[in-house]
This record gives C-alpha cells, structure tokens and sequence, in this order.
C-alpha cells in the first residue's frame, strides 16, 4: 500500500503542529544562520557514443552534523535534478517545490547547447538548489542530501531503488480517478481562496511575463534602429561648416542614448524576465500542489464514505481514517505554512525586481 | 531687407477644407483649398487695426507660383513647398493626403512658404507675388500671361549643359557637391528616423499593456507629435537642396551656352581668315568638296567673307553680352547663396537645439512615470 510508504517517507523532522513550524521558518530565513551553502557553476560537455550532454558542477558547504564532511563536490546533468524534484514531489506532495527550468525553450534557441542557454540554465539551476536548501522542511530531505553529496555512481544506484515505474504510474492513475470523480466536496474555504488566487495570478502572470518579452523585442528593433542614427549625423557634419560642431553633439548623444537603452535591455534579460518566467512556472507547480492536495482529500473522504456503507471492516478502516485524516492534516498544514511564505518570498521578488526595473528606467532617462 | 514685404504685411494660412470641385478633365476631384489672411500692419502701434483681406487657394496654385518664381529668378534659392505627398511615413501616420494631420502639417509648411518668400528681400517686391496674396480671380491668367513658361529651360538641355560645360566656375561645383550630400545625408536621415519613431512608438505601446495589469498610464502621443515638426524642418531643407541645384544648372546652362557661343564665334572667325588668305588650315567638308568641284569666284568668296564678318561682329557683341549676363548672374547668385547659407546654418541650428529641448522633456516625463511607478512598486 503505496499511501503507507508515503507516510514514512515523510523526514523525520518533520513538526506535527503547525506554529512550530512557523517557528522552524522563521529560524531557517535568517541568513547569518545559514549552513548549508551551494553552489552550481563550470558547465561541462560530455561527448558518448549515444549522447552528448553537459555537467555541471555543485559544490556544497555546509557546517550541519549529519553531513559527514563539510564540503562536498560533485557533477550533476539536468537529468538528476529532475530526479531530485520528482523525488521531492512524492515525499511532499502538498510542499511547493521550486521550478526547474524547462528541458527545452520552444522557440528561438535552435542549439541545444547555445552558450545563453547554458549559463540561463545554469543560474536557474542554482536558484532550484538554494531555494530547496532555504524550505524548512525539504532541505532536511533525505534524497536532498544525497544529491549533494554522492558521487556519480552512488547516485545511480540509489536512483535505482524507491518506488518504480509502476507506482508512479499508479499514483497518475489515482489522480485522473480523482479528478473524474469531480471536485472535492470538503474543501476548505481556505484552500478554494487559494485556487482562485492562484487561477487570477497565473493569469496575470502570464500576461506580464508576455508583456516583457514583447518590450524586450521591440527595445532590441529601438536600438538596433538607433544605431543607425547616430553615425549619419557624424557624416552630415563632415560637409557642413558652421553646423558641424552641433551635429557631432547630437551624433555623441544619440550614442550615448544608445548605450543606455543597451543597459536597460539587459536589465530587463538579466532580472525581469527570468524572475517572471519562474514565477509563471510556480503558478502552475502551485496549480499542481492544490490538486494533490484535493487528491489526498478525496481519497479521505472516499475512504469515510465506504467506512459509513461498511460497518463490517470498521476497524481496519478506521486505523486506515486515522492515518489518512493525520495525512491530510499535515498536507493541509504543510501548504498553508508553505504558502504564506512563498506569497512573502513571490512578493519580496516581485517588488525588488519591479523596482529594479523602475530604477534602471530611471537610470535610463537621466542618461 | 527692411522693406521686404514681411514686415508690412501680416500672412497666414490660417485654414484649410476640404473641397469638391470639377477638375480639367471634367471629372469630378476632392481637394482642399487653404485660406490665406493678410493684413497690412500699421506702424503706429496699437489701436487701429487695418481689416483682414482673405482668400482661398489650393496646393496647385501653391505650384504655379512658386514654378512662375523659379523661372523669374533663376539667379535665386526659391524657398521650396512643403512636400505633395506624404514621403518618410512610419506606421502611425498615414499616407493619405486627405488626412487630417498631413493637411495640418501642410498648411504649416505652406505658410512658411509665403513668409520666407515675403522676407526675400528680392522676391519679396515681385507682383505676381502680391496678387497671389491679394487678388483672388484672375490670378491664373496674369501668372500665365507673362509667358514664364517659355522662358522656362528644357531638362533635357540643363542635362546636356552639365555634361558638357567645360569651365563652370569653382565655387558652383563645390555648391552642386554639397547640394547633393546634403540631398543624400538628410533623405537618410528622415528614413532613419522614421524607422527610429516606429520603433519607439512600439516600445511605448507595449508599455501602455501594463497599465492592463497594474493601472498606471503612459501617454506618448503628443511627443510623437513634436518628432514629426522636427521631421518637417528638416524637410524643408531637403527640399531647399533641390532649389541649391536648381540655380547651379541654371549657371551650368549658362556658362554652357557661354563656351557654345565662344567656341562658335572662335570657328567663324577662323572660316573668315581662311577665305580670306586662301589657306586651308583645318580639314572641312567645304574646303575639300572645293578642292573637288573647282574653286569659288572671288566675288562669291567676297560675299562669304561680308556675311561671316557680320555674323562674327554680332557674335561679339552677343558674346559680351552672354559674358556680362553670366558675370552679373554669378554675382547676384551668390549674394543670394550666401544669405541662404546664413539663414540654413540659423534654422538647422534651432532645430537641432529644439529637438534636444523635446527629447529632454520626453526623458523628464518618463523619469517622472518611473519614479510613481517605483513608489507603487515598494508598496506592494
């Protein structure tokens, strides 16, 4: 019985109520109390017969007891963070795991292994890691630390364990049965708050983050544009007299004007769209981790209905209640902790990165 | 200069509309007709106000005009008419002449067109020019009386002179040089920046999408406005650059017809002293079809040498003249090539100042969006 070994995979330290848990979160934020350190940089390409694909480094410092050591180097490709996440999912499925960036970028990249793509990949990847290393409760995930720490080979064999194929797919199976069973009758009013919150904000979101891109492109045409501008006023000069001077002003102005929009086009690549882009990811893992939610819900009340038509059996059921009643408790508690912070954390980004931009404008048109 | 006509006279184009009428064909047109006001100003200050004469008068008038002016005074830069049709569009203003926008921005240009004229201290004084402001019927048929059309050159043949004149003066050259980069650089720079005021107006619009979804506005459309007066001033310099032209062909022709009169004057006068000492120094068709068929009478050759002495003492004479006319014409160019270069350098400068001014003002505002907008962002 697969919902079981769900329950024992959750980590041991996990609290039962949730004001310690608030505690323990608001404990981890402290950034001088950090003590697990990571980091993911040095893309390497790896060439085999049958594939080539790349590496990148992960190096971890940490001070925490149960590491063995205190600093660990390992290589990890994009595969082994997938591992990871979905390893995550299933030990907590109502905990909001942050986004991975995706396998591939439909449009535009050609190169799978373009340099932009790489080193986008790469700061993605090390904010996955950090953000783990920053939850409460996944940075003390068992599978975390064996990411971090073993070596390639080690890795491969403890991939091999756990729940195969076979119970992943009956996991998709339970969750499409839920679903055609239709909604949730016990849904807390919280947690219908929250659906819709999260149905306007993705929404939003994704206007915002298409709204970005298409001023990105249309500074890029600005610019591209403007750098035709100013030489052509440098070359009028050159058959005037008495204007020359004022012509070579402007000319150096609009130079400089260039430079400037230069700037604020990568401000806007380096901060705002890949923030915008994560967060349109987020709403849709969020989307994920309410249907679970409702899923293990669903699954309670099917349970408590049967035990209400089977008097029979009561006791096995009830055991069985009891356990997923605890379940649900602690997948509903685990989200709402987990969802104040993520609001706080999505709130910080987007209001740092907003003003950033408001900043570089500002920058921007005092050049 | 202090009685050029500006001075005396107040000019405006102050309307335009939008009109029907029936055309040479007999078809049926729309057009728009433009109403110019004058007033004569009193020089005793305020108080007595002299009342305002008006009429109407469409862009093809506009044409004859300016056509009748070229012809008149070849000698001078005619100021050039704002453009016919709309060239160097970008995406938001349209190409249609009917539009209002375009007839507003042409009304402007027209009216310049009559205050540079009026302040020309030659043109300023010829007739044609006050009737145009002031006589309402019957314009047309005094403008085409004078017969300018005549005195008009061929293309073809300003075409041919350039080709073939041998010694224009230097200065005209140089003059034609600088005419043309100036033709090349500013017809460049107006495409430039449209595509520039394209793209521009796009990145605004995409900002404008915010205000969908966080409810603050940006407004751009004035701005865009001020761009296109730029635009137009340097238009008006791109057209001026033709006229610069104008007056160097017309030199071109001139001096062509020169060197044509000369070359001629030089041949007779040669012919002449070949008939009359009986020596052949250059091969001619005549000398040899002579040799052949026998030598003429010496009365014969008499005749010749009286109609050729004639000739060459009209040539002379004409030759002065040519010379004179081109000497004058020279000197009158370039006294009004000079006042042109003065009054260029002054304008160009001001609208290169004026659109530094607006494109300062355009980076106040955003700096001021951008900071309520920064202050809404930190409250969230």
């Amino acid at each position: 019985d697969t919902s079981l070994a769900e329950v024992n995979s959750f980590s041991p330290s996990l609290p039962i109520s949730p004001s310690s848990m608030i505690n323990q979160y608001k404990f981890e934020d402290e950034p001088e109390l950090r003590d697990l350190f990571i980091t993911v940089d040095d893309p390497e390409s790896h060439i085999t017969a049958i594939e080539t694909f790349i590496t990148y480094r992960v190096v971890t410092k940490t001070s925490r007891g149960e590491f063995d050591s205190s600093e660990y180097e390992v290589r990890r490709r994009y595969q082994d963070f997938l591992w990871l996440k979905s390893k995550l999912e299933e030990a907590h499925p109502t905990l909001i795991i942050p986004p991975l960036p995706e396998k591939f970028i439909m449009k535009g990249m050609v190169e799978r292994f373009n340099d932009e793509f790489i080193e986008t990949r790469r700061k993605a990847l090390h904010k996955f890691l950090n953000r783990i290393a920053d939850h409460p409760t996944l940075t003390f995930n068992e599978d975390f630390k064996i990411f971090l720490t073993a070596q390639a080979w080690e890795l491969s064999s403890h991939k091999k364990q756990g729940p195969g194929l076979l119970s992943r797919m009956g996991q998709t199976v339970r969750a499409v049965a839920s679903s055609v069973r239709g909604g949730v009758k016990n849904r807390p009013e919280m947690f219908t708050e929250m659906n819709d919150y999260m149905e306007t904000f993705s929404q939003k979101i994704n206007v915002l983050d298409k709204i970005a891109h298409r001023i990105y492109k249309e500074e890029r045409e600005y610019f591209n544009e403007m750098k035709e501008y100013g030489p052509i006023h440098t070359l009028w000069s050159a058959s005037e007299e008495d204007i020359a001077d004022s012509l070579k002003g402007v000319a150096s102005c609009i130079d400089k004007c260039c430079k400037a929009t230069e700037k604020r086009m990568a401000g806007l690549s380096e901060n705002l769209l890949p923030i915008l882009h994560e967060y349109v990811l987020y709403s849709e893992i969020l989307m994920g981790v309410l249907k679970r939610r409702d899923q293990i819900q669903g699954e309670l009340d099917s349970r408590i209905d049967a035990l209400s038509n089977k008097k029979t059996e009561k006791d096995l059921f009830s055991e069985e209640i009891g356990k997923l009643e605890d379940k649900v408790e602690c997948a509903n508690n685990a989200l709402k902790a987990d969802w104040d912070r993520w609001k706080q954390n999505m709130q910080y980004d987007m209001r740092s990165t907003f003003t950033n931009v408001a900043e570089n404008n500002l920058r921007y048109y005092e050049e | 200069m202090e009685d050029c006509l500006a001075k005396k006279m107040e000019i405006t184009v102050s309307e335009a509309e939008k009109r029907t009428g029936r055309n040479a064909m007999n078809m049926q047109e729309t057009y728009t007709a433009y109403l110019i006001e004058t007033r004569a100003v009193e020089s005793q200050g305020e108080g007595q106000c002299a009342p305002m004469d008006s009429l109407w008068r469409r862009y093809s008038e506009f044409e004859l005009l300016r056509n009748y002016l070229s012809v008149t005074y070849p000698h001078i830069v005619v100021p050039p008419l704002p453009e016919k049709r709309a060239d160097f569009v970008w995406h938001k203003l349209s190409a249609d002449n009917m539009d209002p926008d375009f007839v507003e921005r042409r009304r402007i240009g027209l009216e310049n067109f009559l205050l540079r004229v009026a302040s020309h201290p030659v043109l300023c004084q010829d007739k044609i020019f006050y009737s145009f402001l002031t006589q309402e019927g019957g314009w047309k048929e005094m403008v085409n009386e004078t017969g300018f059309q005549l005195k008009a050159d061929s293309r073809l043949k300003a075409l041919n002179a350039t080709f073939r004149v041998k010694n224009p003066d230097k200065r005209f050259t140089e003059l034609k040089h600088y005419s043309d980069e100036l033709q090349s650089v500013i017809s460049h720079l107006l495409r430039v920046r449209a595509r520039v005021a394209d793209r521009l107006y796009g990145v605004y619009k995409v900002h404008g999408n915010y205000g969908r979804v966080f409810r603050y506005a940006a407004s751009i459309d004035d701005i865009l406005e001020e761009e296109e007066h730029y635009a137009d001033q340097l238009k008006e310099y791109l057209f001026y650059a033709e006229a610069l032209r104008a007056v160097c062909r017309k030199h071109e022709l001139m001096q062509y017809d020169l060197e044509m009169a000369a070359q001629d004057l030089t041949s007779k006068k040669q012919q002449c002293e070949e008939l009359a000492t009986g020596t052949v120094r250059t091969f001619s068709l005549k000398g040899m079809t002579s040799k052949l068929f026998g030598q003429e009478t010496p009365e014969q050759r008499e005749a010749k040498i009286k109609v050729l002495e004639e000739q060459i003492q009209e040539g002379e004479e004409q030759l002065k003249s040519k010379n004179l006319e081109g000497r004058d014409f020279v000197k009158s160019a370039w006294a009004d090539i000079e006042r042109f270069k003065e009054q260029k350098n002054h304008d160009l400068k001001e609208a290169l100042i004026s659109y530094a001014v607006m494109q300062i003002s355009m980076c106040k505002k955003g700096i001021q969006v951008w900071t309520n907008a920064k202050e809404c962002f930190s409250k969230m």
